[in-house]
């Protein structure tokens, strides 16, 4: 009865017609009684000694509230901002984290770091008084130059050299010892260029304390409310968990950069118990630009050793990866767990080391952006092998070929720490040349030759570690929680049902996705099923959505919810059929014994469960609710290949994407619709990365990109049609088989671009994003 | 944004007056600079005067040899007018389909972006300004970045264009915000070859170099090896200089192509 809503379908979005009708409740579209506007004062200066600041006349403005600064939350116990993973150096020290308050006290570290807040009636006014904070600054020369940042000026008392880690992974002698018996090494220095989160909505905070129980409510724009509310309580003292409830209602994107917790909603759910009224703010554009955490910004060496023959025998990558001003709150994670471990991608390469240093600059912090490490590992590995065919002149797909971890070998352990479960790569590999029509590729470029272009093809073969994750694994590794799921299926007493999972759906279609798997495994109507998620009173628990974790841990939960649902529905049907449990069986939504017409439907079991009268209460207890927290035995891990044709025009050097095809290997697939529509975005984002996106500082620390003006967002007219395609082996190790499709799109795409635009030109070396003027000088040899 | 006082008009008289009465005023006609600026708190009249209120400042007339475009006439009309296919053509390339609805020719002529492209066109085209005044020749016209002949309070009326025998547009957009990195203007026109460059330096200019060129020989190939000093185009994280050198040529050769 499910088929044309279960798993599998492509079911129409609940949540769109909410969007796109403006009837969406986003945390700006809500106000409270009272309710008065916050300004955040923010420096113009890079790096600069605070020597004082002068609120006087600001608070004397019009309409002003209250000013306060980094003193009045610190005096008033009010923690640092912490980072939420340890991660240490290869010589067994912790790394050195920096003390971040929310309101600077002593020094500021970046442009539109803060270093006050201004509360008014209006924003207007707020923004008025803003104004009037006089600050006198100590400026000091800032530290810009990721590459540099070791031998530059000292940022943070407590880091020498600007030195948060050094890092690494891996056998560094075995992978000497490959490198020694090599006959062919391809080695790149690779910059990962530095890119600004941009999601629709800006952040976003409203905040309130009831002064009668003392309970503070925040609604705020988080990927993971219950962690920001554990955050805010636990280190940073607001108030105990139980008095601090967080709702992230509607949120417009996230890409990784709403997981954080930030100093605004921190200093807007204190600062109201402070002036008794219920505080607004929502950024404007420029201070998503300036503040929001920024992603990638990695400079690399690395080397593939090879046999005369084309195997890979080893692998060493050396990073710089930019942490900016401070620690956010999952930073420190994404260049090193995240990053190295994903350096064998899809291929058997016995020998990896990999060292990662990672540095503080005065810039705005940098953690998980859409992908997190791993499209910084596959632009390592996926440009290398791409050089190495092209150095060696054989074909890129064959090397590939050449090297893949065969079906027979799963499961695969990596020298970098993972255990893949399960995949097929050339089955990817293969589909993906034939949508490419790769054979007729010479065609294609002798046609665009005769018309003075220059075309290329370029390979991705990707790998992802998601579904995070074991939660003793990543506590083993330094995570400062565990990364299971939480969720609750409750049968209302007519038979619909409403699930609360501990994800977060901003963008990705839970409401619809999860209905789905519940809809099916309990053939009941898929309306009748609605999703709950982002209120920590409403869910027991939950780590959020980000690194494509969603449906395999959660939509895991879920599933198992939802067997206990039915486990305990089959012992009261046992009673209403006066048979045995272990004689009901239950398909599509209905009970039956066999040998027997008698059947129930799953409202009429239901019904009974929340009537008791037709089973012993002293067994068995009333009502149809049940828990799960599920926390995965292994991360999944996606994989597939992406192929990208180019065409460069050599008198302006602009790129044009003719064609792009992405199949990938997500396991189960729920909603067919909504996994494309996934894979369409991260590719979009991927391609912005390879050609457009970049976030630059000057000299000065001043941020050049801080508009749409300066920063290139890929538009509509950027990317072509997609070919997209799948191919499926399940996940072992959880109940849906699913791996999950969030980050694919930009883990894959940009080392596909670089490489089509890297063929084109017969160059190795290509900075990224490769503007119109990088191409150009790479065709006239400037 | 600061608070100022608003007024919306209904003539050029009533609006030059009040200008002039008021401390500091700005006219508003499309918005597309003022808004956004006034939003960011980077000025702060204490007064905006709303010229949409003016009816005969709108429209396109089109009169012997010429077209007369009124000040306030948005880009997305003026790109649905064909008189001058170039002029259409460049108009329908400006920003996005918000900004052609709502920017107008007036306001754009009278901000003088570096990287606007009426500015190429007026120049290009040999255009007048008119304004309450007087006209002004676009040669005249276009002074320095964000600088025009224009005095305070003056207020552009009407641009006219004449007819060329041949002209066209090629832009290479900025990919963040689509203004011009260089956008080259070539018209072939009753006083000769005129080649304006918009984008590359501090003002839109004319290429007279590229012009003697083309008025010997109007073939693309003819501009190659055209060697045009970039040592005073503006250099940003977007295009160096020489990249902005390299662009005036090979917008210029399309800019022929096309007309050929």
């Amino acid at each position: 009865m499910t088929s044309k809503t279960g798993i599998g379908a492509s079911v129409v979005r609940k949540e769109d017609a909410r969007f796109i009708t403006g009837t969406g409740g986003y945390t700006d579209d809500l106000s409270l009684p009272g309710q008065v506007y916050c300004v955040f004062v923010r420096s113009p200066h890079a790096r600069a000694v605070i020597k004082s600041v002068d609120t006087t006349d600001a608070e004397s403005a019009e309409g002003v509230i209250a000013v306060f600064t980094g003193e009045d939350l610190r005096s008033d116990g009010i923690g640092d901002l912490p980072c939420g993973w340890m991660v240490k150096s290869k010589d067994g020290s912790d790394m050195l984290a920096p003390s971040h308050p929310a309101i600077a006290t002593t020094n500021v570290n970046y442009v539109g770091d803060i270093y006050a807040m201004v509360i008014a009636k209006t924003i207007e006014e707020a923004k008025n008084a803003a104004e009037l904070v006089e600050a006198d600054f100590d400026i000091l020369t800032p530290v810009v130059d990721v590459a540099t940042a070791t031998t530059a000026d000292q940022i943070h008392e407590n880091v020498p050299h600007n030195q948060c880690y050094d890092w690494e992974l891996g056998d560094s002698a075995a992978t000497e010892a490959a490198f020694a018996n090599a006959t062919h090494v391809t080695s790149l220095d690779i910059v990962n260029n530095r890119l600004i989160p941009n999601a629709i909505e800006p952040r976003a905070a409203l905040g309130n304390h009831d002064p009668a129980s003392g309970l503070y409510t925040l609604y705020t724009t988080s990927q993971n409310p219950h962690l920001e509310r554990l955050i805010l309580a636990a280190f940073v003292n607001v108030a105990p968990e139980a008095k601090l409830h967080v709702i992230s209602p509607d949120v417009g994107g996230g890409f990784g950069s709403k997981i954080f917790v930030y100093a605004e909603e921190t200093a807007v759910i204190w600062a109201t118990a402070k002036v008794g009224r219920p505080i607004k703010w929502r950024a404007e554009r420029i201070e998503s630009f300036q503040a929001d955490a920024h992603g990638r910004d990695h400079v690399t060496h690395a080397e593939l050793a090879l046999s005369r023959e084309g195997d890979f025998l080893g692998l060493r990558v050396k990073t710089i990866a930019n942490m900016g001003a401070y620690l956010s709150t999952f930073a420190s994670s994404v260049p090193t767990y995240l990053y190295g471990t994903l350096l064998s991608g899809q291929y058997r390469t016995p020998a990896i080391h990999v060292e990662v240093k990672s540095v503080f600059t005065n810039t705005a912090p940098v953690d998980a952006y859409r992908g997190a490490g791993r499209p910084e590992a596959t632009y390592v590995v996926e440009r290398l092998v791409e050089t190495a065919a092209r150095e060696l002149g054989v074909d890129p797909a064959d090397l590939r070929r050449k090297n893949f971890i065969q079906p027979s070998d799963f499961p695969y352990a990596t020298p970098v720490a993972l255990t893949y479960d399960t995949g097929d790569y050339e089955a990817s590999l293969e589909r993906a040349l034939s949508l490419a029509k790769y054979s007729e590729f010479a065609k294609r470029r002798n046609e665009s030759e005769a018309n003075g272009r220059k075309r290329g093809i370029g390979f991705s073969c990707y790998i992802e570690a998601c579904g995070l994750a074991p939660s003793q694994v990543a506590l083993s590794l330094g995570a400062g929680v565990g990364l299971f799921e939480s969720a609750e299926v409750r049968v209302d007493v007519t038979g619909s049902v409403t699930v609360m999972t501990g994800t977060h759906s901003h963008g990705q279609g839970h409401e619809t996705t999860f209905a789905q798997v519940v809809s099916d495994k309990l053939g009941i109507p898929f309306e009748n099923v609605t999703v709950v998620h982002g209120d920590t009173s409403k869910s027991d628990y939950g780590l959020g959505t980000y690194g494509s974790r969603s449906l395999a841990v959660g939509g895991s939960a879920i599933a198992t919810a939802t067997d206990k649902v039915i486990a305990k529905a089959k012992k009261i049907a046992a009673h209403m059929l006066n048979s045995t449990e272990e004689q009901v069986s239950f398909d599509d939504g209905i009970f039956k014994i066999p040998d027997s017409n008698e059947s129930l439907s799953f409202g009429e079991v239901a019904f009974s469960a929340y009537v008791p009268g037709n089973f012993p209460i002293e067994e068995l207890e009333p009502g149809l609710s049940e828990k799960a927290f599920y926390d995965p035995a292994n991360f999944t891990y996606p994989a597939g290949t992406h192929i990208c044709e180019v065409e460069v025009d050599p008198g302006t050097g602009t790129t044009k994407i003719e064609s792009f095809v992405a199949v990938d290997d997500f396991g189960t697939v729920i909603n067919p619709m909504i996994v494309e529509g996934q894979v369409h975005g991260g590719i979009t984002q991927g391609i912005g990365q390879a050609l457009l996106e970049h976030g630059v500082y000057d000299d000065d620390g001043q941020l050049l990109t801080g508009s749409y003006m300066d920063y290139a967002m890929p538009r509509a007219d950027d990317v072509p049609d997609f070919i997209v395609d799948t191919t499926v082996t399940p996940c072992t190790h959880n109940p849906l088989g699913a791996k999950g499709c969030g980050e694919a799109g930009a883990i894959g795409a940009t080392a596909a671009v670089m490489n089509a635009i890297t063929n084109a030109l017969d160059v190795n070396e290509l900075a990224m994003p490769a503007t119109a003027e990088t191409v150009w000088r790479a065709l006239t040899g400037e | 944004m600061y608070s100022f006082n608003y007024h919306c008009v209904s003539s050029t008289e009533e609006a030059s007056a009040l200008f002039d009465s008021c401390e500091s005023a700005v006219y508003l006609s499309g918005g597309m600079t003022l808004i956004p600026t006034l939003k960011q708190r980077l000025d702060y009249p204490t007064d905006v005067i709303d010229l949409r209120g003016i009816d005969d400042l709108e429209g396109i007339v089109a009169e012997i040899g010429s077209i007369r475009v009124g000040s306030r006439t948005c880009h997305a009309d003026v790109a649905c007018n064909q008189h001058i296919h170039a002029l259409a053509d460049l108009a329908g390339g400006i920003g996005d389909l918000q900004v052609r609805n709502c920017g107008t020719i007036g306001g754009s002529i009278a901000n003088n972006d570096p990287a606007a492209d009426y500015p190429a066109a007026l120049l290009g085209l040999g255009a007048t300004v008119h304004t309450n005044n007087r006209d002004i020749g676009a040669d005249d016209f276009f002074v320095d970045l964000f600088e025009t002949a224009l005095e305070m309070g003056e207020i552009v009326t009407a641009v006219s264009f004449p007819q060329p025998q041949r002209a066209a547009y090629v832009k290479f957009p900025n990919p963040a915000s689509r203004y011009a990195v260089v956008g080259v203007f070539v018209a072939d026109t009753s006083a000769g070859i005129r080649v304006a460059v918009t984008g590359a330096g501090s003002c839109v200019f004319r290429a007279t170099a590229i012009e003697d060129v083309l008025q010997r020989d109007f073939r693309p190939a003819a501009v190659e090896g055209v060697s045009v000093d970039h040592s005073n185009f503006n250099s940003d994280i977007h295009a160096s200089q020489e990249f902005r050198g390299h662009l005036v040529t090979e917008m210029t050769k399309r800019a022929v192509a096309k007309i050929a």
